[in-house]
C-alpha cells in the first residue's frame, strides 16, 4: 500500500490513456479547502473506491469530474480529454460517456419509470427510433431485475428498487465510466449487498471504469479493485482492500472498527 | 458612502433576478425548443388553474354586485350597476385578482417543485443527462405563465361579469342580453388592451419569481417551504407595483375615456 501526499503528474504519462486523471485538484467552499492538491488516476476497466469520512469531499470530487462543480485549480481528464473550461455542448458530449449514480437516486418523481429511463436517451441521442428506445429501456430494466416496474411511478417503489432504477438509468447510455455517489447509503444490508452485486455484475458485463464513493466497508470490500483514502482534501493512501484491512495506520484502521 | 446592508442585499437580489431573467431569455430563444415541456406546462399552469380562477371570479362578481346594488338603488342608480361592475372588472379587478390567485397557486407550486428538485438532485441529474435545466425547466414555465395568465384573465373576466349578472338577479331582475349590453356600452377595445397587456407582465413576474426562488433554493427541505412562500409574497408585491406603473402609463397616454 502506498502512503502519499499526491500522485506525481509524471505518472500520468506512464499509463495508457487512463479513464480518469485528476491532478492537483483544489476546491474551496468559503475558507475551507475541501480538496487540496488531490490527485487520482482511474484505469479503464477498474473500480476505484474513494473512502473518506462524511464531509471529506468525496462527492465534491465526482461532481467536479462530471462538471457539476468547477474546481478552483487543477486538472481533470476524462478518456484523455480535459473537462475543465469546456463549453456546455462539449461537456454534454463527454457526459454521454459518464454515468452518475446520485446518492439520493435523483429519480424524476413526476415521470414514470419508463420516462425516467427514456429521458437521457432522448436528450443525448436524437435520432433513435421509438423501437430502439423501447429495446434499450427494456434491457436496462432487465439488467437490474425490475422490468415489471416499467409503467409504475417512482412513489410506488421502495428505496432499494429506486436505487436499482437509478442504476439502470445510469447504465442506459452504456457509459465507459460510472461515478457512484454512496450507492448503498440508507439501504438495509441485504439490499445493499444486492446493489454491490449489481455494480460488480454490470462492471463485468460492460467493462466500465468506476469511482465508487463510499464509507460502507462491505460495499468497499465487494466492489473495489483499488481503494483510495481521501483525508484532509488529499489522497492519503491507496491500495487493495486487503492492504487497507491489514494497515496499522490509525486513520485507516478507524474505518474497520 | 457605504450602503446599508439591507439596501445592498436588495440591490444584489434585484441584480441576481435580472441576470436570471436574461439567462432564461437568451437560453429560451435558442433552438432546440422544448415544445413538449412548454405544452405540458401550459396544461398544468393554465388548464389546472381554470377551476380556481373561475370560482373566485364568479364569487367576486357576485359579491361586488350584492355590495353595490343596495347603495345604488337608494340613489336611483341601479341601472348604472352593470356598467360600473363591467369597467371595474375588465380594467382592474379581473387582471389583478386573477394574477394574485395565479401567484398563490402557480407561483408557490413552481417554487416548491423546483426547490424540491434541487434538494433531491433531480436538477443535477437533468444536467448530467445533457439537458440545460434553465432552458428545460425555467424558460418553459415562465413562457407558459406569460401565455396562460392573459387567457385565464379573459375567462375570469367573463365569469365574473356572469357572477355579477346572477347577483343582480337575486334582488332584482334583468335579462342577460340587456345586462351585457349595459355592462359593455361604455367600453371599447381600448379598455381591454391595457388590462390584458399587463397580465403578460404579471405572468412573467409569477413565473420568473417562482422559478428564481425555487431554482436558487439550497437549504434542504426547509428551503422548499421558504421558496414557495417567498415566491408568492414577492410576486404579489411586484404585481401591485407593476399594476401601479401600468395605471400611470395608461393615464399618461390617455387610453381610457
Amino acid at each position: 500500500m502506498k502512503m502519499k501526499n499526491h500522485i506525481k503528474a509524471d505518472e500520468h504519462d506512464q499509463i495508457d490513456v487512463p479513464a480518469i486523471v485528476v491532478a492537483r485538484l483544489r476546491k474551496k467552499f468559503g475558507d475551507r479547502a475541501i480538496l487540496d492538491d488531490f490527485s487520482l488516476i482511474v484505469r479503464k476497466d477498474e473500480n476505484v473506491v474513494v473512502l473518506g469520512k462524511s464531509g471529506a469531499g468525496k462527492s465534491v470530487l465526482i461532481k467536479c469530474i462530471i462538471g457539476l462543480l468547477t474546481p478552483d485549480s487543477g486538472e481533470i481528464k476524462v478518456l484523455g480529454q480535459s473537462v475543465l473550461g469546456l463549453k456546455h455542448i462539449e461537456l454534454d458530449r463527454i457526459r454521454t460517456k459518464i454515468g452518475f449514480l446520485f446518492q439520493g437516486n435523483a429519480i424524476y418523481d413526476s415521470m414514470s419509470i419508463r420516462e425516467n429511463l427514456e429521458f437521457p436517451l432522448r436528450r443525448h441521442w436524437f435520432d433513435l427510433s421509438q423501437q430502439e428506445i423501447d429495446a434499450m429501456v427494456t434491457e436496462a430494466l432487465e439488467n437490474v431485475g425490475l422490468l415489471h416496474t416499467i409503467e409504475m411511478m417512482p412513489s410506488e417503489l421502495s428505496g432499494g428498487m429506486l436505487k436499482r432504477v437509478a442504476l439502470a438509468r445510469t447504465m442506459i447510455l452504456k457509459p465507459e465510466i460510472i461515478l457512484y455517489d454512496e450507492p448503498t447509503t440508507g439501504l438495509d444490508p441485504v439490499t445493499a449487498r444486492d446493489i454491490d452485486n449489481l455494480i460488480v455484475s454490470l462492471h463485468r458485463k460492460y467493462h466500465t471504469a468506476a469511482i465508487i464513493i463510499s464509507h460502507d466497508m462491505n460495499c468497499v470490500k465487494n466492489t473495489s479493485d483499488r481503494v483510495v483514502l481521501l483525508l484532509d482534501g488529499k489522497c492519503y493512501a491507496e491500495g487493495s482492500f486487503e492492504e487497507f484491512e491489514q494497515a496499522s495506520d490509525e486513520n485507516i484502521k478507524q474505518f474497520f472498527e | 458612502m457605504a450602503f446599508p446592508s439591507r439596501t445592498k442585499g436588495l440591490l444584489i437580489e434585484t441584480g441576481n433576478i435580472a441576470k436570471f431573467a436574461i439567462d432564461c431569455f437568451t437560453l429560451g430563444i435558442k433552438p432546440r425548443y422544448e415544445v413538449k415541456e412548454f405544452l405540458s406546462q401550459c396544461y398544468l399552469i393554465g388548464y389546472k388553474s381554470l377551476g380556481l380562477v373561475a370560482i373566485t371570479a364568479f364569487i367576486i362578481g357576485l359579491v361586488l354586485t350584492m355590495e353595490l346594488q343596495p347603495n345604488l338603488t337608494k340613489y336611483g342608480l341601479e341601472y348604472q350597476l352593470p356598467m360600473m361592475v363591467g369597467i371595474a372588472i375588465i380594467r382592474e379587478i379581473g387582471p389583478v385578482i386573477t394574477a394574485l390567485i395565479f401567484a398563490g397557486k402557480v407561483g408557490s407550486s413552481i417554487g416548491a417543485e423546483l426547490s424540491s428538485m434541487k434538494v433531491t438532485e433531480q436538477i443535477d441529474a437533468m444536467e448530467v443527462s445533457g439537458t440545460n435545466p434553465v432552458k428545460y425547466l425555467v424558460a418553459t414555465r415562465i413562457m407558459a405563465c406569460m401565455l396562460m395568465l392573459p387567457v385565464l384573465t379573459i375567462i375570469g373576466d367573463g365569469v365574473s361579469i356572469f357572477g355579477s349578472f346572477v347577483g343582480f338577479n337575486i334582488n332584482s331582475s334583468i335579462h342577460l342580453h340587456l345586462f351585457l349590453s349595459e355592462a359593455f356600452q361604455r367600453m371599447s377595445y381600448v379598455d381591454l388592451f391595457p388590462s390584458i397587456s399587463k397580465t403578460f407582465f404579471f405572468g412573467f413576474i409569477v413565473g420568473l419569481i417562482g422559478c428564481y426562488k425555487g431554482y436558487g433554493s439550497n437549504t434542504g427541505t426547509r428551503g422548499v417551504g421558504v421558496a414557495a412562500n417567498t415566491a408568492v409574497v414577492l410576486s404579489s408585491i411586484l404585481i401591485f407595483l407593476v399594476d401601479l406603473l401600468a395605471v400611470q402609463i395608461t393615464n399618461f397616454l390617455g387610453l381610457y375615456k
